[in-house]
């Protein structure tokens, strides 16, 4: 930072010592990072471990207590986002930052329009410099469609190229892939690698090991807002990054050991549902799940699974067909009905069914069952009950909260999911049904929810676990059916069954496994 | 605030001064949103007394002193023994149909049928007055009218809660069609089966005269309705914090989904909610006619319904909140003729002030609401453990 001369050899972007503390916390001490030109740069930690406060001090939405930041070699003072912006540090958030209504050019150029004159905008040259950028690193995106009516995955190659039309240099994504399906992954991976060798540097925040392994030049890694590695993908393993993630050795995959299988204890005969728009997602499942084993559905999102799931726990009507527990007849039972009957549910989507988010931890923890002794008394609710429970159970299900008083919205994605899980798995249920139990978690997190799974089984309850992430399915289930258009078109051993196998069967429902299908209907 | 780290250990007296700026904060945090928005209607109102006073037809120059005599006037004329129990009078209805206002926000509920609510009650109230009234004693027919004027507040509340249970439609909708009905209610009964024989109009007997009156406990005019109100408002803060119920209705108003999925009854508890919201409208109704009016008149109506909004959004749906705004409304009722007679200004800046508060209300109502909504769109809300812990060491 002594000449004024652009340095070519020095890296693109430097972090150097950078330190924010908030009020009994330092989500970043120290921190280093320095990102060359043309590289892809995982930043890779738990929630929590302080990337984005990193990225919010890098995009000048945080003022950092010390350190510095260099770009090319030249140190200087971000005062804000237009002022990163403007010096070619654009950001990709997780939540978009598009209007729906507008067009792809016009959000593209919100902000940074093109001006024909004092009051015009140029739309033309602003819709040539769209199209050679879409060219250039070839964005599959039609210019006129309206953002609203886009795929998430389009979304996002929108935000990519407002950055680029914004002369992006360095270009941060903050987990750009938590929202993807698998497809829309490769594809934006494909377009990352293409930026990169145009020249431009990306920061790419993630903390899925695999695709940090798959994408990255480089991997740093921070933990408890420090940086504990600097890993070549060449170099590391799955399971270094993420021992040096969490800080202790992980099971990635966690010993599913011997299940003991008792009595049946859910019976699902020809139950037919629809879905919103009346269509029969589900023409006739038939399944059976018994006491102490994991019974995985594996399937394509959209196959009928979530319209399966909210019958069997009241929360969509069933058209047709039979819901057994334990011998007794629940079909259409309604959701309190259910739980009273003894099925306990983590719900795929937290923030909408499982949690009250405006409320405390210890309300959440007792969503299900604060009209039950002892967190009721008659018609009164029992507080000293409700809080020396929520203390129990923070303390086992190792939930990170300053206090069992703090509202459920300041909490980790994990620690909420841990909120979810305590209550479900601390009562007395035969029946678990589990949607992605582990969507979004760190790997400290998955390791812990799935040993609680693991546990819950061996008690001898049944578990269903419907699950995108096929290798979950694959590491958890003692049987795996295969949900294709609404059918359970295989079963298969959980132990000796071969992801490609199932992968096939999901794909295409899997004509030749029909006959298996036949064998234990 | 500081910026020690957890590991520096912090002297004594700083740490005394972070607790009492921490428990400033935590109290200031709730009504500051509240009394900026009075305070800023209290200047709006400012401005347009000033450009009034100039640019009126016979007024010559502008009158930079006007605004604060009318405000003088207004508090001088609450802070006299008959301007206090004339605000208490005044609030008394306010607080008592705000309570059910802000039970039903709580449980995402907007009841606008406080007005038909009101004169329901009114009508139930006057009905026990003209049956029971002469035959027996203030003691039976007192608390018997504030019973049937709740009673059947809670019927009119019931109903629509009824339809959006069955049908689903909007309370919103609703609420408004049945204040049409409940006000020609009102209109049949006093020329109906209420109305006093004889009488050279529609109009019901005078509650004093069928021992229905509500005794007068504070200065000229000052009647026991206002302990009701004070009493509802620990009932209700208890209801909503306390019981199962409560906790019920505030569930499915932060969250219908969660709440339904954890086996409340979603239906159940819009009925009962919109009943006891009824409930507290028809109480604020009886109150008025048994304490103020003594008897229903032709063209008898209210805005206590629509106000009664206002006092709970201002108190946040928080009982102890519409308590306090609800004195406030009322006082600015009750200084409002002296304000007048004082200062010149006429007594409808009152109704303006109340306007413009709750449009600043609204205004960052509605920026919540957004906030949230977007909030809601994505997945996983960007908020790290560092910004957890700062939370919960500001609150």
């Amino acid at each position: 930072m002594t000449d004024d001369a652009l340095d070519a050899s020095a890296p693109a972007l430097e972090m150097r010592g950078i330190t924010k503390r908030y009020p009994g916390v330092v989500a970043n001490d120290h921190i280093d990072l320095d990102v060359c030109r043309g590289e892809i740069h995982a930043l890779l930690g738990e929630n929590g471990a302080g990337k984005t406060t990193l990225m919010n001090v890098l995009y000048g939405l945080a003022r950092p207590d010390e350190g510095r930041i260099l770009l090319d070699g030249r140190q200087i003072q971000i005062a804000g986002p237009s002022d990163a912006i403007a010096r070619g540090i654009s950001m990709v958030h997780q939540h978009f930052m598009l209007i729906p209504v507008l067009s792809v050019a016009e959000n593209v150029i919100l902000g940074a329009e093109t001006m024909s004159n004092a009051v015009f905008v140029d739309r033309h040259e602003a819709d040539k410099r769209i199209a050679s950028l879409a060219a250039r690193f070839g964005f599959d995106l039609d210019p006129d469609a309206k953002v609203g009516s886009l795929s998430v995955g389009q979304q996002q190659r929108v935000e990519i190229l407002k950055a680029l039309y914004r002369d992006a240099r360095i270009l941060v994504l903050d987990e750009p892939t938590a929202v993807l399906t698998p497809g829309e992954t490769q594809e934006i991976f494909a377009l990352l690698r293409r930026l990169a060798a145009d020249g431009r540097s990306i920061v790419f925040i993630s903390h899925k090991l695999y695709e940090v392994l798959e994408v990255a030049d480089r991997i740093t890694v921070i933990r408890r807002g420090r940086v504990i590695g600097e890993r070549k993908p060449a170099e590391t393993t799955e399971e270094e990054l993420a021992e040096l993630m969490v800080g202790r050795e992980v099971e990635l995959t966690v010993d599913r050991g011997e299940s003991h299988v008792g009595e049946p204890v859910l019976r699902v005969e020809g139950l037919r549902v629809a879905d919103d728009r009346h269509h029969e997602v589900v023409p006739g499942a038939t399944f059976e799940i018994r006491a102490g084993e994991i019974l995985g559905v594996a399937g394509v999102a959209g196959n009928g699974q979530d319209e399966l799931v909210q019958a069997l726990i009241g929360l969509r009507r069933c058209l047709g067909g039979k819901v057994t527990l334990l011998g007794r007849d629940v079909t259409g039972l309604s959701p309190r009905g259910l739980n009273e009957a003894g099925v306990g549910y983590v719900p795929g989507d937290r923030h909408r069914f499982g949690l009250i988010l405006a409320f405390p931890v210890y309300d959440n923890l007792i969503l299900t069952s604060y009209y039950r002794p002892p967190f009721a008394r008659g018609l009164m609710r029992n507080d000293s009950a409700i809080l020396e429970s929520a203390a129990a159970q923070i303390e086992r299900y190792d939930i990170r909260t300053p206090s069992a008083r703090v509202l459920t919205s300041t909490l980790s994605g994990g620690n909420q999911q841990k909120v979810v899980v305590a209550r479900e798995f601390d009562r007395e249920v035969k029946l678990l049904i589990l949607d992605q139990p582990t969507r979004g978690l760190d790997v400290g997190s998955i390791e812990f929810i799935h040993r609680q799974i693991i546990a819950k089984r061996d008690a001898g309850t049944a578990v269903l676990l419907v699950s995108a992430e096929l290798d979950e399915v694959m590491e958890m289930s003692d049987r795996i059916v295969v949900m294709y258009r609404g059918r359970m078109v295989a079963e298969l051993d959980g132990r000796t069954a071969d992801k490609g196998d199932v992968g096939l069967l999901m794909a295409t429902g899997g004509q030749a496994a029909a006959t298996q299908k036949e064998a234990w209907a | 605030m500081g910026v020690s780290g957890p590991d520096t250990i912090q002297r004594p007296p700083a740490r005394a001064r972070k607790a009492i700026v921490g428990a400033i904060r935590a109290a200031a945090q709730p009504i500051a949103e509240p009394v900026v928005a009075i305070l800023l209607a209290l200047l709006v109102g400012a401005v347009g007394i000033t450009l009034c006073s100039g640019l009126l037809a016979g007024h010559k120059n502008f009158d930079v002193g006007l605004p604060a005599a009318a405000y003088l006037a207004l508090l001088g004329g609450v802070a006299s023994p008959d301007g206090i129990a004339s605000t208490l009078n005044y609030s008394t209805p306010l607080i008592l149909a705000g309570l059910g206002v802000g039970l039903g926000f709580k449980a995402g509920l907007f009841n606008i049928g406080g007005r038909g609510q009101f004169l329901f009650g009114t009508v139930g109230a006057m009905a026990v007055a003209t049956a029971v009234g002469v035959s027996q004693s203030s003691y039976i027919t007192v608390p018997l009218a504030l019973l049937a004027g709740a009673a059947f507040g809670a019927a009119a509340g019931f109903i629509p809660g009824l339809l959006k249970a069955t049908s689903g439609a909007h309370e919103v909708v609703t609420t408004i069609m049945l204040n049409y009905v409940f006000v020609f209610v009102t209109y049949w009964a006093i020329s109906g089966p209420l109305s006093l024989p004889n009488a050279h109009q529609p109009i019901t007997a005078d509650v004093t005269n069928r021992n229905a009156a509500l005794p007068i406990i504070l200065g000229q005019d000052g009647h026991a309705g206002i302990l009701l109100a004070l009493v509802a408002v620990p009932i209700i803060w208890f209801l909503l914090y306390r019981t199962t119920l409560g906790f019920e209705i505030r569930s499915a108003g932060a969250n219908p989904d969660a709440a339904r999925y954890g086996g409340m009854r979603t239906n159940r508890l819009i009925v009962l909610t919109m009943s006891i919201a009824g409930l507290m409208s028809g109480l604020a109704g009886a109150t008025v006619l048994m304490g103020v009016v003594h008897q229903i008149e032709p063209g008898y109506d209210t805005t206590v319904g629509f106000d009664a909004i206002t006092v709970a959004l201002l108190g946040r749906s928080n009982p102890v909140g519409i308590l306090f705004s609800g004195l406030l409304l009322g006082a600015m009722r009750a200084g409002s003729q002296t304000m007048q007679v004082q200062a010149g200004v006429p007594a409808e800046l009152v109704d303006a002030l109340q306007a413009i508060i709750l449009v600043f209300l609204v205004v960052n109502a509605l920026r919540h609401w957004l906030d949230r909504r977007a909030a809601r769109r994505g997945s996983t809300p960007a908020v790290d453990g560092g910004a957890a812990q700062a939370a919960e060491a500001v609150a």
